[in-house]
Protein backbone atom coordinates (compact mmCIF):
# COMPACT_ATOMS: atom_id res chain seq x y z
CA UNK A 1 0.00 0.00 0.00
CA UNK A 2 2.84 2.79 0.64
CA UNK A 3 5.65 0.26 -0.57
CA UNK A 4 5.58 2.11 -3.67
CA UNK A 5 5.72 6.08 -2.14
CA UNK A 6 8.66 8.20 -2.47
CA UNK A 7 8.46 10.65 0.64
CA UNK A 8 11.92 11.78 -0.68
CA UNK A 9 10.37 14.27 -2.50
CA UNK A 10 9.28 16.08 0.40
CA UNK A 11 13.10 16.47 0.98
CA UNK A 12 14.02 17.30 -2.05
CA UNK A 13 11.29 20.37 -2.28
CA UNK A 14 11.68 21.69 1.67
CA UNK A 15 13.13 25.10 0.25
CA UNK A 16 10.21 25.43 -1.96
CA UNK A 17 7.71 24.66 1.09
CA UNK A 18 9.18 26.76 3.44
CA UNK A 19 8.96 30.03 0.98
CA UNK A 20 5.23 28.74 0.65
CA UNK A 21 4.91 28.40 4.80
CA UNK A 22 6.60 32.09 5.02
CA UNK A 23 3.96 33.50 2.74
CA UNK A 24 1.02 31.42 4.69
CA UNK A 25 2.57 32.83 7.89
CA UNK A 26 2.83 36.40 6.50
CA UNK A 27 -0.40 36.22 5.27
CA UNK A 28 -1.89 35.28 8.66
CA UNK A 29 -0.21 37.54 10.77
CA UNK A 30 -0.97 40.34 8.67
CA UNK A 31 -4.18 39.95 7.96
CA UNK A 32 -4.84 39.27 11.81
CA UNK A 33 -3.44 42.57 12.96
CA UNK A 34 -5.58 44.25 9.79
CA UNK A 35 -8.70 42.53 10.78
CA UNK A 36 -8.37 42.98 14.23
CA UNK A 37 -7.54 47.06 13.90
CA UNK A 38 -10.25 46.98 11.31
CA UNK A 39 -12.44 44.45 13.37
CA UNK A 40 -12.25 46.92 16.76
CA UNK A 41 -13.22 50.13 14.47
CA UNK A 42 -16.16 48.18 12.82
CA UNK A 43 -17.12 46.96 16.04
CA UNK A 44 -17.42 50.56 17.94
CA UNK A 45 -19.43 51.23 15.01
CA UNK A 46 -22.44 48.58 15.60
CA UNK A 47 -22.36 49.53 19.17
CA UNK A 48 -22.64 53.31 18.64
CA UNK A 49 -26.16 55.05 19.22
CA UNK A 50 -25.72 57.38 15.68
CA UNK A 51 -27.61 54.90 13.18
CA UNK A 52 -25.53 56.19 10.44
CA UNK A 53 -22.56 54.42 11.99
CA UNK A 54 -24.30 51.90 13.41
CA UNK A 55 -26.47 50.66 9.49
CA UNK A 56 -23.14 50.52 7.21
CA UNK A 57 -21.21 48.64 9.74
CA UNK A 58 -24.03 45.60 9.93
CA UNK A 59 -24.52 45.64 6.69
CA UNK A 60 -21.41 45.29 6.12
CA UNK A 61 -20.91 42.49 8.69
CA UNK A 62 -23.67 40.51 7.57
CA UNK A 63 -22.73 40.71 3.73
CA UNK A 64 -19.28 39.42 4.35
CA UNK A 65 -20.37 36.56 7.16
CA UNK A 66 -23.08 35.34 4.51
CA UNK A 67 -20.72 35.02 1.45
CA UNK A 68 -18.15 31.94 0.88
CA UNK A 69 -14.07 33.34 1.32
CA UNK A 70 -13.65 32.08 -1.81
CA UNK A 71 -15.93 34.04 -3.29
CA UNK A 72 -14.74 37.49 -2.06
CA UNK A 73 -10.94 35.99 -2.88
CA UNK A 74 -12.85 36.31 -6.45
CA UNK A 75 -14.02 39.37 -5.42
CA UNK A 76 -11.17 40.88 -4.78
CA UNK A 77 -8.92 39.57 -7.96
CA UNK A 78 -11.30 41.54 -9.41
CA UNK A 79 -12.25 44.72 -7.51
CA UNK A 80 -8.56 45.98 -6.86
CA UNK A 81 -6.99 45.65 -9.99
CA UNK A 82 -9.96 48.13 -11.40
CA UNK A 83 -9.53 50.23 -7.81
CA UNK A 84 -5.52 49.83 -8.40
CA UNK A 85 -6.40 52.02 -11.61
CA UNK A 86 -9.40 54.04 -10.72
CA UNK A 87 -7.03 55.37 -7.65
CA UNK A 88 -3.97 55.86 -9.60
CA UNK A 89 -5.75 57.03 -12.93
CA UNK A 90 -3.06 55.14 -14.83
CA UNK A 91 -5.33 52.70 -17.06
CA UNK A 92 -2.04 50.70 -17.80
CA UNK A 93 -0.98 50.48 -13.89
CA UNK A 94 0.03 47.47 -12.97
CA UNK A 95 -1.67 45.43 -9.98
CA UNK A 96 -0.32 45.89 -6.65
CA UNK A 97 0.90 42.14 -6.64
CA UNK A 98 -0.72 38.70 -5.46
CA UNK A 99 0.32 39.00 -1.85
CA UNK A 100 -1.16 42.40 -1.33
CA UNK A 101 -4.62 41.55 -2.63
CA UNK A 102 -4.63 38.27 -0.81
CA UNK A 103 -4.04 40.50 2.22
CA UNK A 104 -6.63 42.97 1.10
CA UNK A 105 -9.34 40.20 0.99
CA UNK A 106 -8.35 38.52 3.69
CA UNK A 107 -8.30 41.55 6.10
CA UNK A 108 -11.79 43.02 4.71
CA UNK A 109 -13.11 39.40 4.93
CA UNK A 110 -11.71 38.51 8.72
CA UNK A 111 -12.78 42.30 10.04
CA UNK A 112 -16.51 41.11 10.06
CA UNK A 113 -15.67 38.02 12.00
CA UNK A 114 -13.30 39.99 14.44
CA UNK A 115 -16.38 43.00 14.81
CA UNK A 116 -18.49 40.09 16.15
CA UNK A 117 -15.87 38.65 18.51
CA UNK A 118 -14.94 42.37 19.40
CA UNK A 119 -18.46 43.36 20.05
CA UNK A 120 -19.06 40.82 22.25
CA UNK A 121 -15.97 41.25 24.33
CA UNK A 122 -16.50 44.89 24.77
CA UNK A 123 -20.36 44.04 25.78
CA UNK A 124 -18.97 41.89 28.42
CA UNK A 125 -17.48 44.62 30.10
CA UNK A 126 -20.16 45.83 32.62
CA UNK A 127 -21.95 49.20 31.87
CA UNK A 128 -20.67 50.46 35.01
CA UNK A 129 -17.13 50.72 33.65
CA UNK A 130 -18.13 53.25 31.13
CA UNK A 131 -20.46 54.51 33.37
CA UNK A 132 -17.95 55.14 35.72
CA UNK A 133 -14.97 56.23 33.38
CA UNK A 134 -17.66 59.10 32.31
CA UNK A 135 -18.77 59.81 35.73
CA UNK A 136 -14.68 61.00 36.38
CA UNK A 137 -15.25 63.00 32.86
CA UNK A 138 -13.21 60.94 30.43
CA UNK A 139 -14.42 61.26 26.82
CA UNK A 140 -15.93 58.59 24.52
CA UNK A 141 -12.30 57.71 22.79
CA UNK A 142 -10.47 58.47 26.42
CA UNK A 143 -13.33 56.15 28.19
CA UNK A 144 -12.34 53.70 24.91
CA UNK A 145 -9.10 53.49 25.18
CA UNK A 146 -8.41 53.71 28.44
CA UNK A 147 -10.82 51.69 30.30
CA UNK A 148 -13.36 49.94 28.14
CA UNK A 149 -11.22 48.17 25.40
CA UNK A 150 -8.43 46.91 27.02
CA UNK A 151 -10.51 45.09 29.78
CA UNK A 152 -12.58 43.38 25.80
CA UNK A 153 -9.32 42.77 24.89
CA UNK A 154 -8.06 40.61 28.03
CA UNK A 155 -11.17 38.40 27.85
CA UNK A 156 -11.00 38.20 23.66
CA UNK A 157 -7.52 37.06 23.64
CA UNK A 158 -8.33 33.44 23.47
CA UNK A 159 -10.50 33.57 21.11
CA UNK A 160 -9.03 36.93 19.16
CA UNK A 161 -5.83 33.63 18.86
CA UNK A 162 -8.38 30.68 18.43
CA UNK A 163 -9.75 33.38 15.12
CA UNK A 164 -6.30 33.32 14.15
CA UNK A 165 -6.03 29.68 13.51
CA UNK A 166 -8.78 29.43 11.88
CA UNK A 167 -7.56 32.24 9.62
CA UNK A 168 -4.43 30.40 9.15
CA UNK A 169 -6.19 27.65 8.06
CA UNK A 170 -8.18 29.71 5.71
CA UNK A 171 -5.11 31.10 3.82
CA UNK A 172 -4.93 27.82 2.34
CA UNK A 173 -7.50 29.02 0.44
CA UNK A 174 -5.40 31.06 -2.16
CA UNK A 175 -4.76 28.34 -3.63
CA UNK A 176 -7.89 28.98 -5.92
CA UNK A 177 -6.03 32.22 -7.56
CA UNK A 178 -2.92 30.25 -7.94
CA UNK A 179 -0.66 31.52 -5.16
CA UNK A 180 2.01 29.64 -3.73
CA UNK A 181 1.37 29.90 -0.10
CA UNK A 182 2.60 26.49 1.51
CA UNK A 183 -0.76 24.19 -0.03
CA UNK A 184 -0.45 26.20 -3.26
CA UNK A 185 3.48 24.82 -2.83
CA UNK A 186 2.76 21.52 -1.88
CA UNK A 187 -0.01 21.27 -4.72
CA UNK A 188 2.69 22.64 -7.31
CA UNK A 189 5.39 19.92 -6.46
CA UNK A 190 2.22 17.02 -6.04
CA UNK A 191 1.33 17.89 -9.16
CA UNK A 192 4.92 18.26 -11.02
CA UNK A 193 6.46 15.23 -9.79
CA UNK A 194 3.08 13.01 -9.65
CA UNK A 195 3.39 12.61 -6.13
CA UNK A 196 0.08 13.58 -5.02
CA UNK A 197 -0.05 10.95 -2.37
CA UNK A 198 2.81 12.10 -0.50
CA UNK A 199 2.63 16.08 -0.62
CA UNK A 200 -1.24 16.13 0.53
CA UNK A 201 -0.43 13.85 3.91
CA UNK A 202 2.76 15.56 4.23
CA UNK A 203 0.90 19.17 4.30
CA UNK A 204 -1.98 18.01 6.62
CA UNK A 205 0.65 16.62 9.14
CA UNK A 206 2.47 20.40 9.20
CA UNK A 207 -0.76 21.97 9.26
CA UNK A 208 -2.30 19.77 11.94
CA UNK A 209 1.23 20.31 14.30
CA UNK A 210 0.83 23.90 13.79
CA UNK A 211 -2.62 24.25 14.39
CA UNK A 212 -2.85 21.14 17.56
CA UNK A 213 0.17 22.80 19.08
CA UNK A 214 -0.64 26.35 18.70
CA UNK A 215 -4.57 25.90 20.28
CA UNK A 216 -3.10 24.03 23.05
CA UNK A 217 -1.29 27.19 24.18
CA UNK A 218 -4.19 29.39 23.64
CA UNK A 219 -6.12 26.62 25.90
CA UNK A 220 -2.97 26.95 28.30
CA UNK A 221 -2.94 30.78 28.30
CA UNK A 222 -6.94 31.06 28.44
CA UNK A 223 -6.55 29.11 31.87
CA UNK A 224 -3.93 31.21 32.74
CA UNK A 225 -5.23 34.71 32.00
CA UNK A 226 -8.93 34.01 32.76
CA UNK A 227 -9.52 37.08 35.24
CA UNK A 228 -11.04 36.47 38.59
CA UNK A 229 -14.53 37.05 38.70
CA UNK B 1 -25.23 46.60 -14.54
CA UNK B 2 -26.63 44.10 -17.47
CA UNK B 3 -28.14 41.22 -16.37
CA UNK B 4 -29.13 39.94 -19.96
CA UNK B 5 -26.30 38.06 -20.75
CA UNK B 6 -28.34 35.56 -18.52
CA UNK B 7 -30.51 34.31 -20.98
CA UNK B 8 -28.14 34.44 -23.63
CA UNK B 9 -27.33 31.04 -24.51
CA UNK B 10 -24.06 29.46 -23.15
CA UNK B 11 -21.03 29.50 -25.15
CA UNK B 12 -19.74 25.80 -24.45
CA UNK B 13 -23.92 24.15 -23.83
CA UNK B 14 -26.10 23.48 -20.91
CA UNK B 15 -28.71 25.90 -21.61
CA UNK B 16 -28.54 29.65 -20.70
CA UNK B 17 -26.34 30.73 -18.29
CA UNK B 18 -29.33 31.08 -16.24
CA UNK B 19 -29.39 27.64 -16.43
CA UNK B 20 -25.90 27.39 -15.57
CA UNK B 21 -26.70 29.57 -12.15
CA UNK B 22 -29.96 27.34 -11.35
CA UNK B 23 -27.45 24.56 -11.64
CA UNK B 24 -24.72 25.93 -9.51
CA UNK B 25 -27.37 26.64 -6.92
CA UNK B 26 -28.81 23.26 -7.12
CA UNK B 27 -25.28 21.48 -6.39
CA UNK B 28 -24.62 24.12 -3.62
CA UNK B 29 -27.20 22.99 -1.79
CA UNK B 30 -26.93 19.23 -2.47
CA UNK B 31 -23.25 19.05 -1.26
CA UNK B 32 -24.58 21.29 1.55
CA UNK B 33 -27.46 19.11 2.82
CA UNK B 34 -25.66 15.95 1.62
CA UNK B 35 -22.68 16.54 4.02
CA UNK B 36 -24.78 18.12 7.17
CA UNK B 37 -26.46 14.66 7.11
CA UNK B 38 -23.30 13.04 8.05
CA UNK B 39 -22.38 15.92 9.93
CA UNK B 40 -24.92 16.12 12.19
CA UNK B 41 -25.84 12.10 12.72
CA UNK B 42 -21.72 12.05 13.50
CA UNK B 43 -20.84 15.08 15.54
CA UNK B 44 -23.75 14.41 17.75
CA UNK B 45 -22.40 11.10 18.50
CA UNK B 46 -18.83 12.34 19.03
CA UNK B 47 -20.20 15.03 20.90
CA UNK B 48 -22.11 12.68 23.53
CA UNK B 49 -18.87 10.34 23.81
CA UNK B 50 -17.40 13.43 24.59
CA UNK B 51 -19.08 14.31 27.43
CA UNK B 52 -19.19 10.51 28.70
CA UNK B 53 -16.36 9.52 31.55
CA UNK B 54 -15.78 6.28 29.56
CA UNK B 55 -12.22 6.23 28.61
CA UNK B 56 -12.83 4.29 25.32
CA UNK B 57 -15.57 6.65 23.94
CA UNK B 58 -13.81 9.69 25.22
CA UNK B 59 -10.42 9.57 23.59
CA UNK B 60 -11.08 8.21 20.01
CA UNK B 61 -13.93 10.95 19.43
CA UNK B 62 -11.31 13.80 21.32
CA UNK B 63 -8.36 12.44 19.07
CA UNK B 64 -11.28 12.41 15.94
CA UNK B 65 -12.25 16.13 17.19
CA UNK B 66 -8.69 17.43 17.36
CA UNK B 67 -7.65 15.79 14.02
CA UNK B 68 -10.18 17.07 11.84
CA UNK B 69 -10.46 20.45 13.30
CA UNK B 70 -6.53 21.42 12.83
CA UNK B 71 -6.03 20.44 9.20
CA UNK B 72 -7.56 22.97 6.84
CA UNK B 73 -11.30 22.03 4.74
CA UNK B 74 -9.44 22.59 1.26
CA UNK B 75 -6.54 20.07 2.28
CA UNK B 76 -9.36 17.22 3.82
CA UNK B 77 -11.04 17.88 0.24
CA UNK B 78 -7.73 17.06 -2.13
CA UNK B 79 -7.12 14.15 0.76
CA UNK B 80 -10.64 12.44 0.09
CA UNK B 81 -10.37 12.80 -3.92
CA UNK B 82 -6.72 12.37 -4.14
CA UNK B 83 -5.25 10.41 -1.27
CA UNK B 84 -7.95 8.17 -0.28
CA UNK B 85 -8.62 6.16 -3.60
CA UNK B 86 -4.44 5.55 -3.34
CA UNK B 87 -4.43 4.01 0.17
CA UNK B 88 -7.50 1.98 0.26
CA UNK B 89 -7.42 -1.85 -0.55
CA UNK B 90 -6.37 -1.48 -4.34
CA UNK B 91 -9.49 -3.01 -5.80
CA UNK B 92 -11.73 -0.80 -3.92
CA UNK B 93 -9.43 2.26 -5.11
CA UNK B 94 -9.83 1.67 -8.79
CA UNK B 95 -13.65 1.07 -8.36
CA UNK B 96 -13.22 4.77 -6.27
CA UNK B 97 -10.77 6.09 -9.83
CA UNK B 98 -13.16 4.21 -12.26
CA UNK B 99 -16.36 3.25 -11.04
CA UNK B 100 -17.84 5.24 -8.83
CA UNK B 101 -20.43 7.41 -10.08
CA UNK B 102 -19.87 11.36 -9.65
CA UNK B 103 -16.67 10.74 -7.37
CA UNK B 104 -15.90 14.50 -7.23
CA UNK B 105 -19.58 14.73 -5.75
CA UNK B 106 -18.97 12.23 -3.30
CA UNK B 107 -15.62 13.28 -2.06
CA UNK B 108 -16.72 16.88 -1.45
CA UNK B 109 -19.36 15.60 0.74
CA UNK B 110 -17.55 13.24 2.23
CA UNK B 111 -14.50 16.07 3.17
CA UNK B 112 -17.43 18.02 4.47
CA UNK B 113 -18.99 16.12 6.67
CA UNK B 114 -16.09 14.96 8.69
CA UNK B 115 -14.55 18.35 8.23
CA UNK B 116 -18.01 19.83 9.97
CA UNK B 117 -18.61 16.64 12.57
CA UNK B 118 -15.88 17.68 14.10
CA UNK B 119 -17.29 20.99 14.76
CA UNK B 120 -20.48 19.96 15.22
CA UNK B 121 -19.28 17.66 18.26
CA UNK B 122 -17.98 20.17 20.20
CA UNK B 123 -21.45 22.10 19.93
CA UNK B 124 -23.27 19.43 21.17
CA UNK B 125 -20.58 18.88 24.09
CA UNK B 126 -20.83 22.53 25.06
CA UNK B 127 -24.26 22.04 25.24
CA UNK B 128 -24.85 18.81 27.30
CA UNK B 129 -22.39 20.17 29.59
CA UNK B 130 -24.25 23.89 30.17
CA UNK B 131 -26.89 21.73 31.14
CA UNK B 132 -26.73 21.63 35.40
CA UNK B 133 -25.72 18.57 36.35
CA UNK B 134 -28.72 18.30 38.51
CA UNK B 135 -30.49 17.13 36.07
CA UNK B 136 -28.40 14.47 35.50
CA UNK B 137 -28.47 13.24 38.99
CA UNK B 138 -32.36 13.54 39.20
CA UNK B 139 -32.86 11.58 35.64
CA UNK B 140 -30.27 8.52 37.47
CA UNK B 141 -32.09 8.90 40.88
CA UNK B 142 -35.29 8.50 39.05
CA UNK B 143 -34.31 5.20 37.60
CA UNK B 144 -33.29 6.19 33.77
CA UNK B 145 -30.50 4.40 32.88
CA UNK B 146 -27.33 6.69 31.33
CA UNK B 147 -28.90 5.87 27.55
CA UNK B 148 -32.24 6.90 28.56
CA UNK B 149 -30.93 10.13 30.21
CA UNK B 150 -29.24 11.03 27.58
CA UNK B 151 -32.36 10.14 25.30
CA UNK B 152 -35.00 11.69 27.28
CA UNK B 153 -32.93 14.23 28.93
CA UNK B 154 -29.88 15.72 27.96
CA UNK B 155 -29.50 15.52 24.24
CA UNK B 156 -33.73 17.30 24.33
CA UNK B 157 -31.99 20.14 26.59
CA UNK B 158 -28.86 19.96 24.80
CA UNK B 159 -30.11 20.23 21.03
CA UNK B 160 -32.36 23.51 22.15
CA UNK B 161 -29.58 25.55 23.70
CA UNK B 162 -27.34 24.98 20.85
CA UNK B 163 -29.82 25.57 17.72
CA UNK B 164 -28.10 29.13 17.32
CA UNK B 165 -24.83 27.62 17.02
CA UNK B 166 -26.06 24.82 14.94
CA UNK B 167 -27.70 27.25 12.50
CA UNK B 168 -23.85 29.00 11.96
CA UNK B 169 -22.48 25.68 11.95
CA UNK B 170 -25.01 24.65 8.66
CA UNK B 171 -24.61 27.97 7.00
CA UNK B 172 -21.00 27.33 7.25
CA UNK B 173 -20.99 24.18 5.67
CA UNK B 174 -23.34 25.95 2.76
CA UNK B 175 -19.92 28.52 2.20
CA UNK B 176 -17.53 26.02 2.69
CA UNK B 177 -19.63 23.78 -0.19
CA UNK B 178 -17.51 26.25 -2.00
CA UNK B 179 -14.34 24.61 -1.33
CA UNK B 180 -15.29 21.62 -3.48
CA UNK B 181 -15.00 23.72 -6.54
CA UNK B 182 -11.32 23.22 -6.48
CA UNK B 183 -11.78 19.56 -7.13
CA UNK B 184 -14.11 20.40 -9.93
CA UNK B 185 -17.51 20.28 -8.32
CA UNK B 186 -19.81 23.09 -10.00
CA UNK B 187 -21.67 24.94 -7.40
CA UNK B 188 -22.82 28.13 -7.38
CA UNK B 189 -19.30 29.64 -7.04
CA UNK B 190 -17.50 28.27 -9.98
CA UNK B 191 -20.43 28.61 -12.00
CA UNK B 192 -20.32 32.24 -11.23
CA UNK B 193 -16.48 32.17 -12.30
CA UNK B 194 -16.66 30.53 -15.35
CA UNK B 195 -19.39 32.44 -16.40
CA UNK B 196 -17.51 35.88 -16.04
CA UNK B 197 -14.83 33.77 -18.01
CA UNK B 198 -17.05 33.11 -20.95
CA UNK B 199 -18.77 36.38 -20.77
CA UNK B 200 -17.08 39.51 -19.08
CA UNK B 201 -19.80 40.42 -16.90
CA UNK B 202 -17.21 39.76 -13.90
CA UNK B 203 -19.34 42.35 -11.26
CA UNK B 204 -23.41 41.30 -12.19
CA UNK B 205 -22.69 37.58 -11.91
CA UNK B 206 -20.48 37.59 -9.01
CA UNK B 207 -23.10 40.06 -7.43
CA UNK B 208 -25.97 37.46 -8.48
CA UNK B 209 -23.82 34.89 -6.64
CA UNK B 210 -23.24 37.26 -3.69
CA UNK B 211 -27.01 37.76 -3.45
CA UNK B 212 -28.17 34.04 -3.56
CA UNK B 213 -25.73 33.27 -0.57
CA UNK B 214 -27.02 36.36 1.36
CA UNK B 215 -30.86 35.27 0.31
CA UNK B 216 -30.17 31.56 1.43
CA UNK B 217 -28.40 32.80 4.33
CA UNK B 218 -31.45 34.73 5.47
CA UNK B 219 -33.55 32.36 4.70
CA UNK B 220 -32.32 29.72 6.68
CA UNK B 221 -32.04 32.31 9.43
CA UNK B 222 -35.74 32.87 9.74
CA UNK B 223 -36.83 28.70 9.58
CA UNK B 224 -33.97 28.45 12.48
CA UNK B 225 -35.50 31.30 14.76
CA UNK B 226 -39.09 30.06 13.76
CA UNK B 227 -38.00 26.97 15.11
CA UNK B 228 -36.56 27.99 17.90
CA UNK B 229 -39.40 29.36 18.96
CA UNK B 230 -41.75 26.20 18.34
CA UNK B 231 -39.44 24.38 20.60
CA UNK B 232 -38.39 26.53 23.53
CA UNK B 233 -38.26 25.56 26.73
CA UNK B 234 -39.82 27.60 29.87
CA UNK B 235 -36.50 28.25 31.96
CA UNK B 236 -33.48 27.76 29.00
CA UNK B 237 -32.17 30.32 27.35
CA UNK B 238 -34.89 31.82 24.67
CA UNK B 239 -37.27 29.87 26.44
CA UNK B 240 -39.26 32.95 27.97
CA UNK B 241 -40.98 32.84 30.63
Amino acid sequence: MFSDLDFDVIQRSLPYLGKGMLFSLGLTLLAMLGGIVLGTLLALMRLSSFRILRLPASGYVNLLRSTPLILVIFWFYFLVPIAVKYFSGNSYAQGIGPFHSALIAFTLFEAAYYCEIIRAGIQSVPAGQSQAAFALGLTYPQAMVKVVLPQAFRNMIPILLTQGIILFQDTSLVYVVGLTDFMGAASKIAQRDGRLVEMYLFAALIYFILCFSTSYCVKRLQSRISPPR
Amino acid sequence: MDFSFLSQPAFSGGGTYLNWVISGVQWTLLVGLSAWVIALSLGSILGVFRTTHIAWLYYPATAYVELFRNIPLLVQMFIWYFVVPEIVPSALGSWMKQGMPMPEFWSAVLALGFFTAARVAEQVRSGIQSIPSGQTYAALAIGLTPPQTYRHVLLPIGFRIILPPLTSEFLNIIKNSSVALTIGVLELTAQARSISEYTFRTFEIFSLATLVYVVITLTVTLLMSQLEQRVRMPGYIGGGK
